[in-house]
């Protein structure tokens, strides 16, 4: 209950600021862009670049979009007296997290359109696109959290988002690095590689080994920012 | 309604406050008193369970900061030093978000009565953010009693406002105390004189004296302390007047006034009375001084200073 009252105040907090529309507007514009070069100039019915495209994309606002969150609310001391009403710290934490999730939503509901678009002039495969979805949102959530974690951290909303921008980067692209290690470093690297659980949502793969990673690493950060949140005001 | 029983608390290795025991009753106003970096706030943030004690026990209505954590935040409202609120939120829409966080019933009822309390009504809708800051300060206090807490803590009221506002606020104060148990910080002496029914002088997160106003005030004078002016007086005067009985020591402490310091037990007026009168110096004023907290507070804390 308390955690909607929050979430309730963050999701107007998040549509009175002018940083969310222009977020929201820059993310439209992108995908948008590259819906119609993607499905203009390849002829295939297909949302799987949109999603690329978002994914890469929301690596960078995903960070924007929660810097605030907690950061804001530190540098403000507005956190010591939501801290002081009888609200568990968790319940802050997860309360913030839902508002963004629901932005990013929301911010995500404008690209049904595109399929729209897609159904009236071809055939697009339907559970793939549905799989899509399902991953996006399930990174969105993830990036969603880890931004959090960064928020939690530092009381400064910019290194909170450039903190949040290299560790997404950082599970991104544990792939890579993971390839050129041997042995069970290499592997727990590729196993920590958000890439490669998402790349089988868009060829329509979903298993739940990769719906657990998602929402393991999302728990996991929401867990640890909660921590934070702890030891912080214990100093 | 709050006890504290050797509280301390350490930041690293560093104590802000050391061995502070103290206690308030229902319905009392406490004043903390001490310079800034004196472990005010520290203690105060104890008290709201916003942090842990490293040692002792503090309990507030009966239940324990520390495991009762949340039973004390319902009992208490809290207004911390830099009036922290959500300055992109109207003023009613802030007063209800805390409200129901605060589980409070009948809300939009509620949040008027307090609205008028604070004397706010025809601010409700606006934005935080265009208040003054003296607005700001009673928003603040409104979101502090919105739950009708049984304990108020407020960390430097009236710090950064004018002259006006003070006054306003330290009103505000007074009729909250009674119906809740207040507690406040502040630097400023002759606050704690005109608001509070007891003072806890803090230095070095200790309490170096705890006493009513008045009684603080009595306990460091020493014999009693007159102020005498006439129209004229000779040079002497000084010599003439430590030569009574019934003085103790005379200073000049302008031209034709005198600060002089009865002995022990003795009021000394009747006869400095007599003397002005008998030597024709034209008595203008002649009247007893008291010592302001100011005094008290530079001898309490003299020593610490001193041994350091």
């Amino acid at each position: 209950m308390n955690t909607l009252i929050i979430t309730k105040r963050e999701l107007t907090a998040f549509f009175v600021s002018s940083i969310a529309y222009i977020v929201g507007a820059a993310f439209l514009f992108i995908t948008g862009l590259f819906f119609f070069f993607t499905v203009s100039l390849s002829g295939v019915a297909t949302l799987s670049q949109v999603f690329s495209v978002i994914s890469t994309v929301f690596l960078f606002i995903a960070p924007v979009l929660t810097m605030r969150l907690l950061a804001e609310e530190a540098r403000l001391g507005t956190l010591e007296l939501l801290l002081t009403a009888p609200v568990r710290d968790w319940e802050v934490v997860l309360g913030k997290f839902l508002a963004a999730f629901i932005f990013f939503l929301v911010m995500l509901l404008p690209t049904f359109y595109y399929l729209f678009v897609l159904t009236r002039f071809g055939t697009p495969d339907l559970p793939v696109t549905f799989s899509g979805y399902l991953g996006v949102i399930l990174l969105g959530a993830m990036l969603l959290s880890i931004g959090i974690l960064t928020s939690a951290l530092s009381a400064n909303q910019i290194i909170a988002a450039v903190l949040g921008v290299a560790l997404s980067l950082a599970f991104w692209l544990a792939g890579s690095l993971g390839s050129t290690f041997e042995g069970p470093l290499g592997d727990l690297l590729g196993y920590l590689a958000a890439q490669e659980h998402f790349v089988d949502f868009l060829r329509g793969l979903i298993s739940t080994a990769n719906i657990t990673y998602f929402l393991s690493i999302t728990v996991a950060a929401l867990f640890l920012a909660t921590r934070v949140v702890e030891i912080k005001r214990w100093h | 309604m709050i006890q504290a029983r050797n509280l301390t608390k350490y930041y690293g290795a560093k104590a802000a406050v050391r061995d502070v025991s103290f206690y308030v009753d229902k319905g009392e106003i406490l004043g903390f008193l001490g310079p800034n970096g004196a472990g005010k706030t520290t203690t105060m943030r104890i008290l709201t369970a916003y942090m842990p004690p490293s040692e002792g026990v503090v309990k507030v209505g009966g239940f324990d900061v520390f495991t009762d954590s949340m039973e004390v935040r319902r009992q208490v409202g809290y207004l911390p030093e830099s009036v922290p609120l959500y300055t992109d939120m109207t003023v009613w829409s802030y007063l209800d978000f805390v409200a129901s966080l605060r589980k409070v019933d009948n809300r939009a009822r509620r949040v008027k009565d307090v609205l008028g309390k604070v004397d706010l009504e025809d601010q409700a809708s606006t934005l935080i953010a265009r208040l003054s800051k003296g607005m700001r300060q009673r928003v603040g206090v409104a979101q502090a009693i919105v739950h009708d807490p049984q304990v108020l803590i407020l960390d430097e009221p009236t710090i950064g406002l004018d002259p006006k506002q003070i006054i306003e606020v330290r009103e505000l104060i007074r009729a909250l105390g009674g119906e809740h148990t207040v507690i406040l910080s502040t630097h400023i002496l002759s606050e704690v004189e005109q608001i509070c029914n007891r003072v806890l002088i803090i230095n070095k997160g200790q309490i170096v004296a705890e006493d009513t106003p008045a009684r603080l005030t009595a306990r460091l004078e020493g014999g009693e302390r007159v102020r005498l002016q006439t129209v004229q007086a000779p040079a002497d005067a000084v010599e003439i007047l430590q030569a009574l009985p019934e003085t103790d020591k005379v200073t000049l402490i302008a031209s034709n006034t005198f600060e002089i310091e009865c002995c022990e037990g003795t009021d000394c007026r009747p006869a400095l009375a007599q003397v002005v009168v008998e030597k024709g110096w034209g008595l203008l004023e002649l009247r007893a001084v008291d010592i302001s907290l100011e005094d008290i507070f530079l001898e309490l804390t003299a020593d610490q200073i001193v041994q350091q």
